[in-house]
C-alpha cells in the first residue's frame, strides 16, 4: 500500500540520520538503470519501487504468461512466482515482496522467502529500523499475524489493522475474537472485536475498534473503541478513558510525555483530548490527522474551523489562512518549530508553510520535506504530467518523467534526487543551493 | 390505512429493539436530535409546509397503492416527525414501530416529492431525521443494520475481508486478461490519474463488473488504480440507517485513500446511493462542501470516453432497451442527458420510460430499502406497481440500470410482475459492443 512505502522525508528521527550518514552523498549523477529495455525484455513490468538511498529500483515483472519474478537493478530474484506484488524497500533497505507459490502466500526479502506460507498474506508493516516485519495472514480460514515469518499461535475470526513498535519488540492488531452469525445484529452489539498484542487479546471486547497505536517501546497500545450506538472513547491496554464522546478518531502517542492524544467530538464539535480530557480551548467542525513533533511538545492537526474551510492548527492556534478543498496531514520540522502541509484550494494543489501558501500551484503535490535545520522546505510537485522538486515556493529542479520524494543529506547541504528521464532511472546528489546545479 | 401485511411484518431489528427501550430514553433521544442535530433546517421545513398534499402524486408508493393517503409523503412526515415534535418526544413503542416502517420501508428518500413541493421542502431530509432518531434508539431493520455493521467493521458493505478483496481483484485481472490481453488492475499505483472505487456487492457477488471496467480502462488507455485495502468501497448504507458516525468514518477513509494515492479524480462504478454518500451526505457531515477530490460517476466517465472517441462502438445492441434513471445521479446530479447519449451510442433501439429524466419514478430499492431484506420485499413490490407499468409499456427486453440498487430492485419488479425482461449495467453492454484492440496489442 502506498501509505506504507517508507518516505524518508516524513521523519527526521535518529535512525534515519544514521542510515543517511552511510549513503553516498558525493555530488554527481549515477545512471542506475535504463528502463526502456525492460518493456521489450518482459511481458509485463508492473509498478516501480525505489530504495530510500536511490541506489536500487525494482518492479514485479512477468517473464512468461503467469510467471512473475522480481526485478531489481537489472537482476532477477531467482524464484519464479504465481504472483508477486507490493514491492517495498524496508527501512533497512531490504527489498520485500508479497509472493504466491503453489497457491500459497508468503514474504520474499531480497530474494529469500520466509519458510512458512499461508492461504493469504498482506499488509507488511515494519519497525523503525526494518529488522521486524509483520504481516496479516489467513490460514485455514482463520486470521492472525506473522512476525518475521513466525505466526502468532492465537487465531481469530478476522483481523484488520496492524502496528509494530519502533523497537520491534511488540506487535498489535485489531482482531475479531467472537464469531458472528450472518445478520446477528444483537451479537454484534455485545462486542466481537478486541486488540491483540503479540497474539494475546485484551480481555474486554468492543463493538468496534479502530486506529491502533503503539508506544515506541511497545509497552502500551491504544485504540479507538465503540461502546454503544453512538458512544466512543479511547482504550489503552484494554482500559477505557474516563470520558466518552460522540465520535473519536485515531489516537497518537506523545512518547516523550507518556500520553495519548486523539481528536474527540464533544457537544457537536471537535477538539484534541489528552488522556481523556480536552486540552485545546478551540472547537472545530472537523479535526483529524494530528501529528506530534519529535520532542512531543507540539501538536499539529488538520481542522475545519467552519463548513468548507480547512486549515492546520498548531498547539490550539489555527493558521490564519484556510483552504476550501482539503489539507493533507501536517509535517513538522525536526525541531518542531515549523509545520507544512499539502493543500488544495479552488482545485489547485499547493504547499503551505506556517500558514503561508506558496505562490505557485501545481497539478499535484507530495508531502513537504524540511531541511534538517528546518529553515527550508522542498516538495515533489507535478505539472502537465511531469515532476519536479519545488523549494520554498518555486520550482527548483528540472522536470522529470518520474520522480520520488527528495531526501536531504544529514547536514542539509545536499539533496538526493531519484528520478527517471529519457527512460533512465538515476540518483543524483546535488548541492542544495539557491539554484539547481546538476 | 397502511397495508395490513406491512404492519404485520416481523423484523427483529425493529420489534425486539423496541422492547428494550424505556420512555425516558425515547424522549431523551428524540429531543436530542430535534434540538442538537436538526435545529433550524428542521424547524423551517416544519413551519413552511402548508399540508397541501401536492407531494402525494409524486410518490410511487402512493400511486402504486391506489392513492392510499397513508402513503403520501406528507402523511409519512405527519405520522412520524410531526408527532415526535408535537409530543415533545413522548411517544411509545407502537408509535416507533409504525415510524420505522414508514421511514425505512415506505420512503426511499428519493426526493421526487421535493421536486413537486411548491416550497421545495426536502421531505427526504425529514424522513432521514426520523431514521437518525430510530438509529440512536437501535430501531433499524435487521438486514439494514447488518449492512451498517459491515461498514463499521470492514469499511465495506458486504463483510468483504481484506484478503478476499485483494484476491478478487487478482482473479478479476486474470479474467479480464482472458478477454483482452494485457489488461491490468493496478493496485496502489501512486500518482495514477484515476482511483476507481466501487461498492461492496461487486467483489462479493458481481465480480465480473470489475473485470468489465478493467477492460474499458484498458481500451481507453486510462491511467488508473484501485486501493488494495480499506477505502475502496464508496457505498454507504450507514447513511440510510441513520448511523452518521459510521457514514462519516467510511467516507473519510474513501477520500483519504484517494489523497494517499495522489489521484486527480475518483471514477466510481454504476451506483446511485454511493454517489449521494460520497459526493453529498458524506463530505458534508465531515465538513467538506463538496468532495475534496473531483468524483465522476461511471455514466459521466462513459460519456467522456465515447464523446472523445477514446472508446468506440463496433456493434450496437439490437434488442429494445429502456433505462431506469437512478434518483441520485439524475434528480441529484442531472446526468440524464449524458446517460441517454451513452445508451444511444451503444443501443439501436432505445425506448424511454414515461415519465423520464428527473421525473422518473424511483426503483423503490434505493434509500436503503432493498437492504432491509426479505421481510420487506413484498411491501417494496406493492409500492412499485407503477414502475412495473412503466417498464411494460416500453416493450424493452433490457432495462439498463446504472445503479446497483436500481439493478436489484428492478430485477425484483421484473420477477414479481412477470415482465419477461432483464436488467443490465452499462459496463456489461459496453464490453460487448466496444472496439477491442487485437489480442496482445496495446490499446
Amino acid at each position: 500500500m502506498a501509505r506504507l512505502l517508507q518516505r524518508v522525508g516524513d521523519d527526521e528521527g535518529s535512525d534515519w540520520m544514521v542510515d543517511r550518514e552511510e549513503w553516498n552523498w558525493d555530488t554527481g549523477k549515477k545512471l542506475v538503470c535504463d528502463l526502456r529495455a525492460l518493456q521489450d525484455r518482459f511481458d509485463e513490468v508492473h509498478e516501480w519501487a525505489v530504495s530510500a538511498d536511490g541506489e536500487r529500483i525494482a518492479a514485479p515483472v512477468l517473464t512468461a504468461p503467469d510467471v512473475f519474478r522480481v526485478w531489481v537493478n537489472d537482476s532477477l530474484w531467482e524464484g519464479e512466482y504465481e504472483k508477486a506484488w507490493h514491492l517495498v524497500f524496508g527501512p533497512d533497505g531490504r527489498l520485500t515482496a508479497l509472493v504466491r507459490v503453489e497457491d500459497e502466500w508468503t514474504v520474499g526479502i531480497d530474494g529469500e522467502l520466509w519458510d512458512e506460507r499461508w492461504e493469504f498474506a498482506w499488509n507488511p508493516t515494519f519497525n523503525r529500523n526494518g529488522s521486524v516485519i509483520a504481516v496479516q495472514i489467513k490460514d485455514n480460514m482463520e486470521y492472525t499475524v506473522a512476525v518475521n515469518g513466525r505466526p502468532w499461535e492465537q487465531r481469530f475470526h478476522s483481523s484488520r489493522g496492524l502496528v509494530v513498535s519502533d523497537d520491534g519488540s511488540h506487535v498489535a492488531a485489531l482482531v475479531q475474537v467472537e464469531p458472528l452469525a450472518e445478520a446477528d445484529t444483537v451479537g454484534f452489539m455485545e462486542g466481537t472485536w478486541s486488540v491483540a498484542v503479540d497474539g494475546m487479546p485484551w480481555e474486554r471486547k468492543f463493538i468496534n475498534v479502530y486506529g491502533p497505536a503503539i508506544t515506541a517501546d511497545g509497552t502500551h497500545v491504544a485504540a479507538e473503541v465503540r461502546l454503544d450506538i453512538c458512544d466512543y472513547t479511547l482504550a489503552e491496554d484494554g482500559v477505557l478513558w474516563d470520558n466518552t464522546f460522540g465520535c473519536v478518531w485515531e489516537p497518537t502517542y506523545r512518547n516523550g510525555r507518556r500520553a495519548i492524544i486523539a481528536p474527540v467530538r464533544t457537544g457537536g464539535s471537535w477538539t484534541i483530548a489528552e488522556n481523556g480530557s480536552p486540552i485545546w480551548d478551540s472547537r472545530f467542525m472537523q479535526l483529524w490527522n494530528q501529528r506530534v513533533s519529535a520532542d512531543s511538545e507540539h501538536i499539529a492537526a488538520v481542522a475545519a474551523p467552519g463548513f468548507g474551510l480547512w486549515t492546520v492548527v498548531v498547539d490550539d492556534r489555527p493558521w490564519r489562512s484556510s483552504f476550501n478543498d482539503l489539507v493533507l496531514p501536517p509535517v513538522f520540522s525536526a525541531d518542531g518549530r515549523r509545520v507544512a502541509a499539502g493543500i488544495r484550494h479552488d482545485g489547485e494543489w499547493g504547499i503551505a508553510v506556517d500558514g503561508e501558501t506558496w505562490a505557485e500551484s501545481y497539478d499535484m503535490v507530495w508531502d513537504p520535506v524540511f531541511t534538517p535545520s528546518g529553515d527550508r522546505v522542498a516538495a515533489k510537485v507535478e505539472r502537465d504530467g511531469r515532476f519536479a522538486i519545488a523549494v520554498d515556493g518555486k520550482v527548483w529542479s528540472p522536470w522529470y518523467e518520474a520522480l520520488w520524494e527528495p531526501v536531504f543529506s544529514p547536514d542539509g547541504t545536499r539533496l538526493l534526487i531519484r528520478a527517471v528521464e529519457n527512460g533512465t532511472y538515476f540518483r543524483q546528489v546535488v548541492p542544495f543551493d539557491s539554484t539547481f546545479q546538476g | 390505512m397502511a397495508d395490513l401485511q406491512d404492519i404485520q411484518v416481523i423484523d427483529p431489528g425493529v420489534d425486539e429493539s423496541i422492547k428494550k427501550l424505556t420512555p425516558e430514553r425515547i424522549e431523551r433521544t428524540i429531543n436530542r436530535v430535534l434540538t442538537e442535530e436538526s435545529a433550524a433546517r428542521l424547524q423551517i421545513y416544519l413551519d413552511t409546509c402548508v399540508h397541501c398534499g401536492l407531494c402525494a402524486e409524486a410518490c410511487q408508493s402512493y400511486i402504486s397503492r391506489d392513492g392510499d393517503p397513508d402513503y403520501a409523503p406528507v402523511a409519512k412526515v405527519k405520522d412520524t416527525l410531526w408527532e415526535m415534535v408535537k409530543r415533545k418526544g413522548k411517544v411509545d413503542g407502537e408509535f416507533l414501530h409504525n415510524a420505522a416502517r414508514i421511514a425505512f420501508i415506505d420512503c426511499g428518500a428519493c426526493r421526487r416529492c421535493s421536486a413537486y413541493c411548491p416550497f421545495g421542502i426536502d421531505i427526504s431530509y425529514l424522513i432521514m431525521t426520523v431514521r437518525r432518531i430510530l438509529n440512536l434508539l437501535g430501531v433499524v431493520p435487521q438486514y439494514l443494520q447488518d449492512t451498517t455493521n459491515s461498514h463499521a467493521v470492514t469499511m465495506n458493505q458486504m463483510w468483504v475481508q481484506q484478503d478476499d478483496w485483494i484476491d478478487t481483484l487478482m482473479w478479476q485481472e486474470e479474467d479480464a486478461q482472458a478477454e483482452l490481453a494485457g489488461t491490468r488492475i493496478p493496485l496502489d499505483k501512486e500518482g495514477a490519474e484515476i482511483m476507481y472505487s466501487i461498492i461492496g456487492p461487486e467483489p462479493k457477488i458481481l465480480a465480473q463488473l470489475i473485470a468489465n471496467m478493467a477492460i474499458i480502462f484498458k481500451v481507453a488507455g486510462a491511467d488508473w488504480t484501485m486501493p488494495s485495502t480499506d477505502g475502496w468501497d464508496n457505498s454507504n448504507m450507514a447513511m440510510y440507517s441513520g448511523d452518521f458516525e459510521t457514514m462519516g468514518r467510511v467516507e473519510r477513509l474513501h477520500w483519504e485513500r484517494a489523497m494517499q494515492l495522489k489521484v486527480k479524480r475518483v471514477v466510481m462504478g454504476e451506483c446511485g446511493h454511493a454517489y449521494r454518500g460520497a459526493v453529498y451526505d458524506g463530505p458534508r457531515w465531515l465538513g467538506w462542501t463538496k468532495p475534496p477530490i473531483p468524483m465522476v460517476h461511471a455514466v459521466e466517465y462513459y460519456y467522456e470516453l465515447l464523446k472523445s472517441g477514446r472508446i468506440k462502438i463496433a456493434r450496437k445492441i439490437e434488442e429494445p432497451v429502456t433505462v431506469q434513471d437512478p434518483c441520485n445521479i439524475v434528480r441529484g446530479r442531472g446526468l440524464h442527458h449524458k446517460l441517454r447519449y451513452v445508451i444511444n451510442e451503444i443501443c439501436e433501439d432505445f425506448h424511454d420510460m414515461e415519465p423520464r429524466y428527473e421525473h422518473n419514478y424511483c426503483c423503490q430499492a434505493g434509500g436503503g430499502l432493498i437492504n432491509c431484506g426479505p421481510p420487506w420485499k413484498l411491501s417494496r413490490m406493492k409500492s412499485n406497481r407503477i414502475k412495473a407499468d412503466q417498464i411494460r409499456e416500453t416493450g424493452a427486453h433490457t432495462v439498463i440500470t446504472p445503479c446497483h440498487n436500481c439493478h436489484s430492485g428492478i430485477e425484483d419488479i421484473i420477477g414479481h410482475y412477470k415482465l419477461g425482461c432483464h436488467v443490465s449495467f452499462i459496463s456489461e453492454l459496453l464490453v460487448k459492443t466496444i472496439e477491442m484492440p487485437n489480442a496482445g496489442e496495446e490499446a
